[in-house]
């Protein structure tokens, strides 16, 4: 496979490489309206603004990382490498504001949400598995912060070169393969204990 | 301890050290979480903090040392994931404030914050940076 994506399509001087946006600012509006309406919701103790940023935010994100992960990674995986290249390098954009805005608005609102409902409360019965749930979250978040996103950012800029790295793209992508084990049981877990949650 | 670079060039592990810091203060985030909303014991996360705060200036001593890199490219990548960390960061000292969290308590997740909004751009922008055309 090294050998498949070291040959990336090389650009020529018959074909102009589109440049990559690294952050797509035409979401970044979205991106402002999400987070603004996050803030508003806590500063107000706003609880249909508090429910409704936490589960939109956590099912988009549960979803959109098992998805991923298990959908549409191993397609990707058997696609021809032009093709791959082509949709990673719209694809992972778009994964750079999305991911941090729903795993923003879901924490933010989530934590608010277990404090109104009285589920942080130790006498509640329901304090063991929230706190598992901060455990899970901790996990998710070091694996998307301290190896996923830097990971994510360099294959941006590496494909934005004149002439793109194939072998080192194939190496920090390995990133993306070797947790997303860790990543689809933590948000197995995350829905056994949401669900656990709501249904006491 | 030393990361390799992809061109098989002996990298400092700089991002050794501020994903380890990240974890620390993730760590005693959830610990003080797990006590809201009594007032959570600072003792351990105080431990946390001042370990995070060590690795956190490793990476930046480590980093400095550091020659034939792609600073223009650091500094690219370490400027707009530090606006957009601090939001994220400042978000969360938001929630905390407004669910009454005051004095020592606050301050420690205060100075978590900062290292959180610090480790995780100087992560990225290193990584993206020891790939990028030297300066």
């Amino acid at each position: 496979m090294r050998d498949d994506v070291a040959t990336l399509p090389r650009p020529s001087s018959e074909s102009p490489v589109r440049r990559i946006q690294v952050v797509p600012l035409a979401g970044l509006p979205f991106v402002a309206v999400a987070l603004i309406f996050v803030a508003l919701a806590v500063g107000f103790n706003w609880r249909w603004g508090l429910m409704f940023s936490h589960v939109v935010g956590g099912g988009l994100w549960t979803g959109i990382d098992l998805f991923v992960g298990f959908v549409i990674g191993p397609i990707l995986g058997r696609l021809s490498i032009p093709a791959r290249a082509e949709f990673s390098a719209r694809f992972m954009p778009m994964m750079v504001i999305i991911m941090p805005t729903v795993v923003t608005m879901t924490l933010a609102a989530g934590f608010q949400v277990a404090r109104m409902v009285g589920n942080l409360a130790p006498s509640s019965p329901n304090h063991a598995w929230l706190i598992v749930s901060f455990c899970v979250v901790g996990v998710l978040a070091a694996v998307a912060l301290a190896i996923l996103e830097p990971a994510n950012i360099a294959v941006l800029f590496e494909m934005n070169k004149p002439v793109p790295n194939g072998e080192r793209i194939h190496k920090l992508m390995q990133r993306f393969i070797y947790t997303a084990g860790v990543t689809g049981v933590m948000q197995v877990a995350t829905l056994v204990i949401m669900t656990r949650l709501s249904s006491r | 301890m030393s990361a390799i670079d992809l061109n098989g060039r002996k990298m400092p592990p700089v991002a050794w050290c501020s994903s380890a810091a990240l974890v620390l203060v993730i760590v005693g985030g959830i610990d003080l979480a797990s006590y809201a909303p009594r007032h959570a014991p600072l003792a351990f996360p105080t431990a946390l903090l001042v370990a995070a705060a060590l690795f956190t200036l490793a990476s930046l001593v480590l980093l400095s040392r550091v020659s034939d890199f792609g600073w223009s490219t650091f500094r690219t990548v370490f400027r707009w994931a530090l606006l957009a960390y601090v939001i994220v960061a400042g978000m969360i000292e938001f929630a905390f404030v407004i669910d009454h969290v005051r004095g020592p308590s606050l301050l420690v997740v205060t100075m978590m914050l900062m290292i959180f909004a610090f480790s995780v751009p100087m992560n990225i922008a290193y990584t993206t940076a020891r790939f990028a055309e030297k300066d």
